[in-house]
């Protein structure tokens, strides 16, 4: 991506995100505070773009409004976002499956603690079937990236944006609670300017913003009581999800190419196992890490390929095991899928997940 | 150069504000930098830690199961962290409430009673940088001139006026550290 100033900031990963939207020309945030990703929303209104881009910020009455005030800014075509953590994020389910529905853009960040329920306010990874399988009802499938730093925090935001409007589609940026909480370096991308209201009647046909005379009105809406005509929007969303399925893979291979065993990791488990695949090198274990930045699309054929040469994969996730099945089914049962996970807001160590390797893998 | 340092001690002296400005230090003095805080229910009465790595190389886990360095303020902070330094590594007490002296012989240990000397001479609020004076006297990784331009970062311009105040309590750390014979 190219950069502005090159200038180089520390920050947290929240803040990122923050300062990523304001300069990506997003129109508006509606958010409502929760642990641990807060500073979105506290950065932004501390830098008052609707000072400077005209950014609204706004803290919404909860994360039910938050994501229909997203739906209907969406419908005007603006570019609007929202984040919070897991219990507010499952609040917003219904909203996300009515943007897929309607054939919305938007942003949802998810900065996830561990659960069910209200569980703890320390990290967790255990919202990944929510985000990729449909957390929320219907035959819909949301374009999902897995920063695993506070760089990718700022560029993934906006990578988060082009793929909605680019598809149609809500777009989430699942984080968890250490890279929303950590700082790192961070170089900031470019400012673009938040489109008018000419560039939007070209770029976003489904646009409402007033019907001028001898055109047809736009309607904004997931309700098709005429079953052929709602089978004819499901195929038209799953035929745009396999373009995004053959288009947006995106995944970072470390030292894959000799490996013989891959741990699987998003996120800060993908930070984890960098170090563990460190260690396991040092012992003269060839271990390679394969991260999927798209979390959907799932790098499939990546996977498979690797499955051809490789003798085994390990996930390593904060959870009780949920990408795995995802790797299971693109290794196919070729060679061994083993799994290591910590639940609650546990963060396994690199020894952990090391180890977990060499007992669950190599024996 | 890679250095993985644990600050820990209670909620309020200064621990996650010391961690920042090593990191804000390490950014100046163009190193790769990670600072993770503890953010859970420790941020709300009782031990808080932070974990900071400078490294010449991409940081991989900021996540750490042993440290090089281990600076700890309380008793619940030394029993835990003590453990967790790497042998040969360093670990940096202040003596102040302590019922239980570190014990390991495997490790350079050294004690430096800040918060007595920050009590002694009304400078309480600079306690944590009594203690990064001590940390540089004893493991120089940052320059000092670098360690005062990211403190200048970390504060808000209307607290710029404390900066000299902070600058003699990293000198006064420097001096006041001292080694411990287990």
């Amino acid at each position: 991506m190219k950069k502005d100033s090159e200038e180089i900031m520390l920050m947290k990963g929240n803040e990122a995100i923050a300062h990523a939207a304001i300069r990506c020309g997003c129109d508006g945030y509606f958010g409502y505070p929760i642990t641990p990703q807060s500073e979105v929303m506290e950065t932004l209104m501390e830098l008052e773009p609707w000072n400077t881009t005209g950014m609204v910020v706004l803290q919404a009455e909860s994360e039910v409004a938050s994501i229909n005030m997203v739906y209907g800014a969406a419908g005007c075509g603006k570019k609007a976002m929202t984040s919070s953590s897991s219990p507010g994020v499952s609040l917003m389910q219904e909203g996300i499956s009515y943007m897929a529905g309607a054939e919305l853009p938007g942003v949802i960040v998810n900065v996830m603690r561990g659960g069910p329920g209200l569980g703890t306010i320390q990290p967790s990874q255990a919202d990944y079937f929510q985000a990729v399988k449909g957390g929320g009802h219907g035959d819909y499938k949301m374009p999902t990236l897995a920063p695993a730093s506070v760089q990718e925090m700022a560029d993934l935001t906006v990578l988060a944006f082009d793929l909605a409007f680019k598809y149609r589609t809500p777009t989430m940026l699942l984080a968890d609670g250490i890279i929303g909480q950590m700082m790192e370096k961070v170089v900031l991308p470019p400012y673009q300017s938040r489109l008018t209201e000419d560039e939007i009647r070209v770029k976003c046909p489904w646009a409402t913003l007033g019907k001028p005379h001898g055109k047809k009105p736009n309607y904004i809406t997931s309700l098709e009581l005429l079953s052929e005509d709602m089978e004819n929007l499901n195929k038209r969303l799953q035929a745009r999800y396999r373009i995004l399925e053959k288009e947006e893979v995106r995944f970072e291979e470390i030292a894959c190419e000799d490996a013989d065993y891959v741990f699987v990791a998003f996120g800060i488990s993908a930070r984890v196992c960098q170090k563990a695949v460190e260690i396991a090198r040092s012992e003269g274990i060839k271990a390679g890490l394969l991260r999927p930045i798209t979390l959907y699309p799932f790098p499939v054929e990546k996977i498979k390929e690797l499955s051809n040469r490789v003798k085994g994969f390990i996930s390593v996730e904060l959870s009780a095991g949920q990408m795995v099945e995802d790797v299971r089914l693109a290794v196919n049962g070729k060679v061994p899928v083993e799994f290591y996970g910590r639940m609650g807001g546990v963060v396994p160590s690199p020894n952990e997940a090391f180890n977990a390797l060499k007992d669950k893998l190599i024996q | 150069m890679t250095e993985e340092i644990i600050i820990a001690g209670f909620g309020g002296q200064g621990v996650l504000s010391m961690g920042k400005i090593l990191a804000y230090s390490g950014l100046v003095q163009g190193k790769e930098v990670s600072w993770i805080p503890s953010y859970g229910p420790e941020q709300r009465g009782g031990t808080a830690n932070v974990t900071v790595i400078l490294s010449d190389e991409r940081i991989s886990s900021p996540v750490l199961n042993t440290y090089d360095t281990a600076i700890t303020l309380n008793q619940p902070s030394l029993d835990r962290f003590e453990n967790l330094v790497k042998p040969g590594g360093t670990l940096i007490f202040d003596g102040n409430g302590l019922s239980k002296m570190p014990s390991r012989k495997d490790i350079n240990i050294y004690q430096i009673n800040a918060t007595e000397y920050s009590i002694a001479h009304n400078v309480t609020k600079a306690m944590n940088m009594i203690i990064l004076g001590g940390l540089l006297k004893v493991k120089p990784i940052i320059e000092v001139d670098n360690v005062l331009l990211g403190l200048k970062k970390t504060l808000p311009e209307r607290h710029h006026h404390l900066l000299p105040m902070n600058e003699q309590a990293i000198k006064a750390g420097m001096e006041l550290i001292q080694v411990f014979t287990v």
